[in-house]
């Protein structure tokens, strides 16, 4: 399913979201940011593995012409419980396609609130924000924050090292279950 | 009481953690709250529960049990929302309490360079002699988070 490209809301104040799943947390992403919403099946025949030491939330590539597109599994990302993910979230703008449970729905938030100050660590990276929705507060997730510069040296390091990866497309392929 | 005398005292917000108490100056507490629904999501800042709701705010939820009694509390009976500064910033956080609050007025005798960070002072009150917290050393922030330790990278998130 390819989206179509995101309209301008027509009131400065409302930015449509996504809300979705990942082993039973609600996230919310700006749906501006996401390029492409694919079954996790229908992905996995084009994709190859990849194994980068230490990040382990990252074990299969796509290749896109002439781009690399990793597959962020969002549960190993965040510290949950590890999920299989069904649906394949393509990030505009970035080399990250978020492995993720399911889709909530689509809405529209107001406001966004700036995450507290309290939260010092790795969720600044993570999160663009929060909003609160029906008396729920969902954390709003930062399109570039899934992979870091450092972490995309490592990726990159470990693509060289798997050799020429439209070979590797052809045979290392993971075939649809 | 002398005039210098009365200028001496201070207002502090006594609260009751467990078996113990701990005082905070009354200009730093926001508000005294019923328990309400704690939304919990991925991170990895240590003592973070979660936020809360209040009046449109979203209120980050910090369990402090631990680091004044070494053990955590899992009883609650209200959430004192204390004013917390980063630099020139405040933010409003809230701590559980297991019991009722209590306004006094009391002499605080300032904290020595022994003491915890997190002691702005001491004060006697009732025949106990109760520590004055200093909430933005007690309270997670960007300035700790440099100066660590810090949460392990690769561990799970705090639910």
């Amino acid at each position: 399913m390819r989206l179509a490209a995101p309209v301008k809301p027509s009131s400065a104040k409302t930015e449509q979201i996504i809300l979705f799943r990942i082993s039973g947390h609600l996230f919310a992403i700006s749906s501006a940011s996401v390029q492409e919403v694919r079954s996790a099946d229908s992905m996995s025949g084009a994709a190859t593995e990849i194994s980068a030491p230490g990040l382990r939330k990252v074990r299969r590539v796509l290749r896109r012409g002439d781009r690399s597109l990793f597959i962020v599994n969002g549960a190993m990302h965040f510290g949950l419980h590890a999920a299989e993910g069904t649906l394949l979230f393509v990030l505009r703008k970035t080399r990250t396609a978020l492995l993720i449970d399911g889709i909530e729905k689509m809405t529209s938030m107001t406001r966004l609130q700036a995450l507290p100050l309290s939260f010092c660590h790795e969720e600044r990276q993570w999160y663009r924000g929060l909003t609160a929705l029906d008396q729920t507060v969902i954390p709003v997730v930062q399109p570039e924050g899934f992979l870091s510069s450092e972490e995309l040296a490592l990726l990159d390091a470990a693509l060289l090292q798997t050799g020429n990866p439209d070979d590797e497309a052809l045979e290392g392929a993971i075939p649809a279950p | 009481m002398t005039v210098s005398a009365e200028l001496e005292l201070q207002s502090f917000v006594l609260l009751r953690l467990g078996e113990r108490r701990f005082a905070v100056s009354a200009g730093q507490i926001a508000e005294l709250v019923s328990p309400s629904r704690i939304f919990r999501f991925p991170h990895r800042t240590p003592r973070l529960e979660g936020v809360i709701l209040r009046r449109g705010r979203i209120v980050p939820v910090c369990d402090v049990s631990e680091m004044l009694l070494e053990k955590r509390l899992t009883s609650r009976r209200f959430y004192l929302i204390a004013v917390r500064n980063y630099g020139t910033q405040r933010e409003w956080v809230a701590m559980p309490v297991t019991g009722e609050c209590e306004l006094i007025n009391a002499e605080m005798m300032a904290a020595v360079e022994s003491d915890a960070p997190h002691v702005a002072g001491w004060l006697s009150h009732g025949g106990e002699v109760i520590e004055v917290l200093n909430i933005d050393a007690l309270t997670p922030g960007p300035e700790q988070a440099l100066a660590g330790p810090t949460a392990p990278r690769r561990v799970e998130a705090r639910l």
